[in-house]
């Protein structure tokens, strides 16, 4: 039994070792995605030009227009703007938001202590809207509380209180740090999935499969063999996506680098089986690699918290979510790196984590055939 | 009786493969199914080594059930698939040891089996070159040496010459020759009525019919001589015997 899963093992890393134009992909592949991924993708804002149809042309509408410029959030169009070309303004994305003060600005204020200012946001992408909003309306209430002060001793209403949230964790709101552990989760599902279903069905397609399968060789012994080999390969992977992450973004690492190791480890586990799982089904390389990036790249984006927060999806969605892999592996590494947590909090995670390896490589076993039907 | 072929019949959905095929093969024999493209020679010997299941009928070697021994028949036999199966990014030296692991070859006999292997291959001077990179009949050599590294009771190949040049192909046959006065048992398939000569007894196959069997020249002599041919050969048996199973078809 030893000695046939040594032999696999010791052929599938000759396999790996010849065939350097994979390995080199294998490599490179998650550096190129955190570049890319790290980069490009962010969900913090800057530089949102905003325009400006002053009616009102007082010191005060001033006062307003400078509170926005004033943010580093905001930058102003430069020139007026006329109502005529709000659309155009927005259809060129010029501009993202536009502020109209009415003429009577002032008047309203002073005669009941309150005035209306109608904000325009573009929406059509409608996570910066809401962003966008968001800003806009803590600068107004910036504004506010600066006007109420001068006018307090006229025995308007005082404030009360204000809200001075502490931001934890994360205290910049950094999205980098809040994408990279999902990332990193990601790219082990991806590329360990796709390693082992490529591996088998290759055997298949080659007709190798049916060669071994004309020996004593017993079907755990072929899949122990086969997955050993590409969990090093997986976790070399996992360091290589964690020090270029450390390198290029600074993302932080507060916890136990073993534990992370460990738990790294299972779910490379888990992604293996998974991709083993689909080579049992399948029967080309071809459809086993268009199955396992399909049934791994969108469930892992967008259903595990990677991006879209678990809580707020409905419920049959947030049912779902609990049998991906990825959304535990993310509370784990997340945890991990960001907030510095250890096993303590972290195992009902690993538990289930480890729970679905074992359920999908024992699948995995029970459908392997050693027969050619 | 080696090998014990009973009412075997098997189809692909609605396709039949084989239909009711009976054939016995004994211990030391080169027997030969012989047959067309689509005789039914694959199936049948994918189902004698276990890899696919019979509809009906009873398959054996050595006392052993093909579908509830499977263990135990995989362990005695060597298995050559019609296609080269042997991993191209490995070298011959590699594929070599890995089969034997595969077959629990006990470690220290390794190094003889090869050095016997290589002998009557005379692939030791290319034991580093990947097995991608070796000519169509040193494949098939490699091939057979990887079936032989467990001294298995029973040999099975299926079409090894397919595809192979000439000289390799003889090359080829004197192997299996020699192998059978070693005293293994070879079932081989092949489309080629000079290759069917060379066996001891063959069993003639028509879109999953058993069409005849006996000894090649047994063969020959229960056909009458024509008018064309005088002093028929085992092709002119084959042809008219293929001819009249298509007009009793029809």
């Amino acid at each position: 039994m030893k000695r046939r899963v040594l032999a696999i093992m010791r052929k599938e890393f000759t396999h790996i070792f010849r065939d350097w134009r994979t390995l080199l992909i294998i490599i490179l592949m998650p550096i190129m995605m955190i570049v890319l991924y790290g980069y490009a993708i962010t969900l913090d804002m800057r530089n949102i030009v905003f325009g400006v149809i002053d009616d009102a042309r007082t010191p005060e509408s001033r006062a307003l227009v400078e509170a926005f410029a004033e943010n580093g959030f905001f930058v102003p169009l430069g020139r007026d703007v006329r109502r005529a070309e709000v659309e155009k303004l927005f259809m060129r994305r010029e501009a993202l938001l536009v502020i109209v003060i009415p003429s009577d600005f002032n008047t309203q204020f002073e005669r009941s202590g309150r005035s209306r200012v109608q904000l325009l946001i573009d929406a059509s992408d409608s996570n910066i809207g809401t962003f966008v909003s968001n800003y806009a309306e803590q600068v107004l209430q910036q504004y506010n509380l600066r006007m109420n002060d001068g006018l307090r001793t006229d025995g308007r209403l005082p404030v009360l209180f204000e809200i001075a949230p502490r931001i934890l964790y994360n205290p910049d709101m950094n999205s980098t740090f809040f994408f990279v552990p999902g990332l990193v989760a990601l790219i082990l599902m991806l590329i360990s999935a796709l390693l082992t279903s490529i591996a088998i069905t290759r055997e298949k397609e080659t007709g190798t499969m049916e060669q071994i399968l004309v020996s004593p060789v017993h079907a755990r012994e072929i899949i122990i063999g086969k997955v050993l080999p590409y969990i090093l390969l997986g976790l070399l992977n996992a360091s290589i996506i964690l020090v270029s992450a450390r390198l290029l973004f600074d993302v932080p690492m507060r916890g136990s680098l073993p534990l992370l190791g460990l738990l790294t480890l299972i779910y490379v586990f888990v992604a293996l089986s998974f991709g083993l799982l689909i080579s049992a089904v399948a029967r080309t390389q071809l459809i086993a690699m268009f199955m396992t990036l399909m049934a791994t790249i969108l469930p892992t984006i967008m259903l595990s918290g990677f991006i879209f927060p678990i809580d707020s999806m409905p419920t049959v969605l947030r049912w779902l979510a609990h049998v991906i892999p990825a959304t535990w592996f993310l509370e784990i590494i997340r945890g991990i790196m960001l907030k510095g947590v250890g096993l303590r909090e972290l195992w009902p995670q690993s538990l289930i984590l480890t729970g679905l390896g074992v359920l999908l490589v024992a699948n995995a076993i029970r459908r392997f055939r050693m027969r050619l039907e | 009786m080696l090998i014990e072929v009973r009412n075997f019949s098997r189809s692909y959905g609605t396709r039949p493969a084989v239909s009711d095929l009976d054939f016995t093969v004994r211990r030391g024999e080169l027997f030969g199914l012989i047959g067309p493209d689509g005789a039914g020679k694959t199936t049948t010997m994918r189902t004698l080594v276990t890899l696919l299941r019979p509809d009906a009928g009873t398959l054996t070697v050595a006392g052993n059930d093909a579908v509830r021994d499977t263990r135990s028949i995989r362990s005695m036999i060597g298995y050559m698939p019609q296609r080269f199966s042997l991993y191209p990014d490995l070298s011959v030296e590699q594929n070599l040891r890995f089969f034997g692991e595969l077959f629990s070859v006990p470690k220290t006999e390794l190094p003889a089996r090869l050095e016997r292997l290589y002998r009557f291959s005379r692939l030791q001077p290319f034991a580093r070159r990947l097995a991608g990179r070796l000519s169509g009949g040193m494949k098939q050599k490699l091939a057979l040496s990887c079936t032989l590294i467990h001294n298995p009771v029973l040999l099975v190949l299926d079409e090894p010459t397919t595809g192979v040049d000439p000289v390799s192909r003889h090359e080829f046959w004197d192997i299996l020759r020699e192998l059978r006065t070693q005293g293994v048992t070879i079932l081989v398939s092949t489309p080629y009525m000079d290759e069917a000569r060379l066996c001891d007894r063959i069993v003639i196959m028509h879109e999953g019919r058993a069409l005849a069997q006996g000894t090649p020249d047994e063969l020959i002599a229960s056909r009458p001589a024509t008018l064309t041919s005088l002093a028929p050969s085992l092709e002119d048996v084959f042809i008219s015997l293929i001819e009249e199973n298509t007009r009793h078809a029809n």
